[in-house]
């Protein structure tokens, strides 16, 4: 009798401390779908970024402008030269009549390359058994300058095979390439995952920081601290809701990227999802320690753009690869969790990759959270000032 | 006029008193384009290289050596083993992997024709692109090399073949360096970011404060009070920009080709414009998160569609008519074309008329949506 009402008693007390975190939950989740714009910008930014990186960003050229100076303007010339604008890469923007003509060309931005056929270019051939084309390329974007010559000496490569089918050319040497896990070189199998590191790491991180902050700058803190509720409590409370807005983003990332853009995911789901859950609760981390040395909205706000954003988006391989970096950088660049956490996506994805082979870098992500989590909690201060 | 220059005073003690906020606006920007420059850097050199010679002849020693030589190849490993350089690529610990056939020489006096076998991470594609097009080079380079031996060995008149050579030059960056190409789009990518953000965030705060109502009971008219937000940041826009130029001359050495009053004539229309963006944002948001993350997600876009990273003719056709709104890329277009190639007014008059008309646009519509009202 008597210890059945303990019993009970126990049990609606830990049904009342169930019920006080849900109502915590609640309440976090109101303060969240109450703000529409915000909440716009949180799901329109992944399915517009994962779009604009799919199908408008992307380094293969096509249609790049030409212009062509045929000083000699004979048979063999002409057959080059229509068989270099067959190619899709290229497309003739202009026919130039003298040298002088070609500053004059690269001027207004267009055309990123000029093709120069030397004077009497059939008979020399003929004759000499040699010609000359000249390439000039606007090198002002080194890499397409690059690009575009290497794809017109492959064009006039095989020119010269064709010349002489008859005879046979001593030492030929081709190169088979072969493109491991994207063989058609799309760029967004290289940012889906950066993508999701990006994301993960504003919804959670600071979309939570300043969340903390603004109850502390508007005062409510205080109030939630005067509450039974213990403090861990609270600010798990606060943070369950991100956890499952951050979920959300990065299913829809993966989703478009797998249904849209066919972007394989060629590794174990669990697994992929449980390291997904790892970076998540790493940045919720990053932004409870932001929260606990920011006392406005602006301060928080302006810490994890600077602390976070940037350095996830620029040093953590995302865009630019981390090998091109001077050495600080790279040093820099493994203190940047994101870091760890692309390549760990990037292997799971394109190359099957198990955890026998990711367990380093799992290792480093649960480092850097006891870190933070050992910080924050040191930080953290039950009391206002 | 004395309104509104009253008001300027105000906005600018406002800014320097802010000891948060000075930093922000003038050290940023030189960190920022510091370390985006170094880390910004699409160059493509120090591919690692695994080395898979299954013949050992002089050929296949040679064609190392070329790698070796060209500054864009390092060596990751050797060994006689397919499966060992597959293992190599797919640990990450090499980017691509070179295989020469047994009898690679031998085959190729034979029968004059051979291939040298190349795998390549191409998860970044870009660099896999470029990468093989180096190591093609340079293979082609290897085979001319040979022939030419060959040639001059032979006693006899050689067989007849005709050959098309090819020469190379770059222009208006010799030697390729990428810093040269992303410096001016840094600079612009900074200005626009500080022009937006600050221009943003600073209407929004009178509102979240509850100061505008004190502004908004006086008799200074919409005209004063935006002229007078506005032309504070303006200053502090250009400010920034000549401290970003001053930058690219001291640490990377890039001056322009062309006129600076020229450019700091654009970069003056573009601010207004800037400025009328981050306005016409404070206008319909109420909260200084709120006009942070729409700037920030309108600038993500702007960006990303302007050119800096990647190439625009190379977006499908109707990204590239989206492009035409996006003001970024115009911006970019004029930096580049002015300080890489001394374009004049002439070159860039289009880019002048279309800049104009969005900063008269994006300001009208500033204005017409900006309420006396709280």
């Amino acid at each position: 009798m008597l210890r059945g009402g303990a019993g009970r008693r126990r049990g609606t007390k830990a049904n009342n401390k169930m019920k006080r975190f849900g109502a915590f939950v609640r309440k976090e989740f109101y303060h969240i779908l109450r703000d529409r714009r915000t909440l716009l910008i949180l799901f329109g930014m992944p399915v517009v970024m994962i779009l604009l990186f799919g199908f408008a960003i992307t380094n293969e050229i096509r249609d790049a402008n030409i212009a062509i100076l045929d000083l000699s303007k004979d048979q063999r010339s002409t057959e080059l030269r229509d068989k270099i604008l067959a190619s899709s890469y290229f497309q003739l923007a202009k026919n130039l009549n003298s040298e002088e003509e070609i500053a004059e060309a690269f001027r207004d931005g267009k055309i990123k390359v000029v093709v120069v056929f030397e004077s009497q270019f059939g008979e020399k051939l003929q004759t000499e058994n040699a010609a000359q084309v000249q390439i000039i390329a606007d090198a002002s974007d080194p890499n397409t300058a690059n690009t575009l010559v290497n794809y017109l000496q492959a064009i006039i490569g095989d020119y010269t095979i064709k010349l002489n089918e008859t005879a046979s050319i001593p030492y030929q040497i081709s190169l088979d390439s072969r493109m491991w896990y994207n063989p058609e070189l799309k760029s967004v199998y290289y940012f889906v995952p950066g993508l999701i590191a990006v994301l993960l790491m504003l919804v959670s991180a600071m979309m939570t920081s300043i969340s903390i902050a603004r109850e502390k700058e508007l005062g409510t803190m205080e109030v939630l601290l005067a509450s039974p509720m213990q403090a861990g409590q609270i600010i798990i409370a606060k943070v369950v809701p991100y956890v499952l807005l951050s979920l959300l983003d990065a299913i829809i990332i993966l989703m478009l990227g797998k249904f849209v853009f066919e972007v394989p995911i060629l590794g174990s789901l669990p697994l992929l999802f449980i390291e997904v859950l790892l970076f998540i609760l790493l940045a919720l981390s990053l932004g409870i320690l932001i929260s606990t040395v920011s006392d406005t909205q602006q301060t928080a706000l302006l810490l994890s753009l600077m602390a976070l954003m940037l350095p996830t988006i620029l040093l953590s391989g995302f865009i630019f690869p981390i090998e091109n970096m001077p050495l600080p950088l790279r040093i820099i660049s493994n203190i940047i969790p994101a870091r760890w956490f692309i390549v760990i996506v990037k292997s799971i994805m394109l190359k099957g990759s198990g955890l026998e082979l990711l367990w380093q870098e799992t290792l480093i992500l649960c480092g850097f959270i006891a870190f933070l989590i050992a910080v924050s909690v040191k930080k953290f201060k039950i009391r206002l000032e | 006029m004395r309104t509104i220059l009253y008001l300027v005073r105000k906005e600018f003690l406002q800014i320097f008193r802010n000891k948060g906020m000075l930093p922000i606006i003038l050290v940023m920007p030189i960190i920022q384009l510091l370390v985006l420059s170094f880390a910004a850097d699409f160059e493509i050199r120090n591919l690692k290289y695994y080395w898979i010679d299954k013949d050992q002849s002089t050929a296949s020693r040679l064609l190392r050596s070329k790698l070796e030589g060209s500054g864009y190849f390092i060596l990751s490993g050797t060994s006689f083993d397919t499966q060992a350089g597959a293992e190599m690529l797919e640990d990450g610990e090499t980017d691509l992997v070179f295989e020469i056939p047994r009898h690679f020489e031998k085959d190729l006096i034979n029968n004059s024709k051979n291939s040298i076998q190349l795998t390549v991470n191409a998860i970044d594609g870009t660099k896999a692109g470029l990468g093989s097009f180096y190591a093609n080079r340079i293979v082609q380079d290897l085979a001319a090399e040979l022939r030419t031996e060959y040639l001059s060995r032979l006693k006899f008149e050689p067989v007849k073949f005709q050959q098309v050579h090819t020469t190379y030059s770059f222009w208006f960056n010799e030697s390729l360096n990428y810093k040269t190409f992303m410096v001016p789009g840094i600079l612009v990518m900074l200005v626009t970011m500080i022009g937006a953000f600050i221009s943003s965030m600073n209407i929004v705060r009178e509102r979240e404060v509850g100061t505008i109502e004190q502004l908004n009971v006086t008799p200074i008219k919409k005209h004063h009070f935006i002229i007078g937000k506005l032309l504070p940041l303006w200053v502090i826009g250009l400010v920034e920009f000549s401290i970003g130029l001053l930058v690219g001359w001291i640490v990377f050495g890039i001056t322009s080709e062309g006129s600076l009053f020229l450019l700091y004539c654009f970069a003056a229309i573009y601010l207004v414009m800037v400025l009328g963006l981050g306005m016409f944002i404070s206008t319909f948001t109420e909260t200084q998160q709120q006009a942070m993350f729409i700037s920030w997600f309108f600038l993500v876009i702007f960006l990303l569609m302007g050119g800096l990273f990647t190439a625009i003719e190379n977006m499908p056709d109707w990204a590239q008519t989206i492009t035409l709104f996006n003001p970024v890329r115009y911006f970019i277009e004029v930096v580049r074309l002015v300080m890489l190639k001394g374009a004049t007014f002439w070159d860039i008059r289009m880019q002048f008329l279309v800049i104009a008309s969005y900063a008269i646009i994006i300001n009208g519509l500033a204005v017409w949506n900006y309420r006396k009202v709280a």
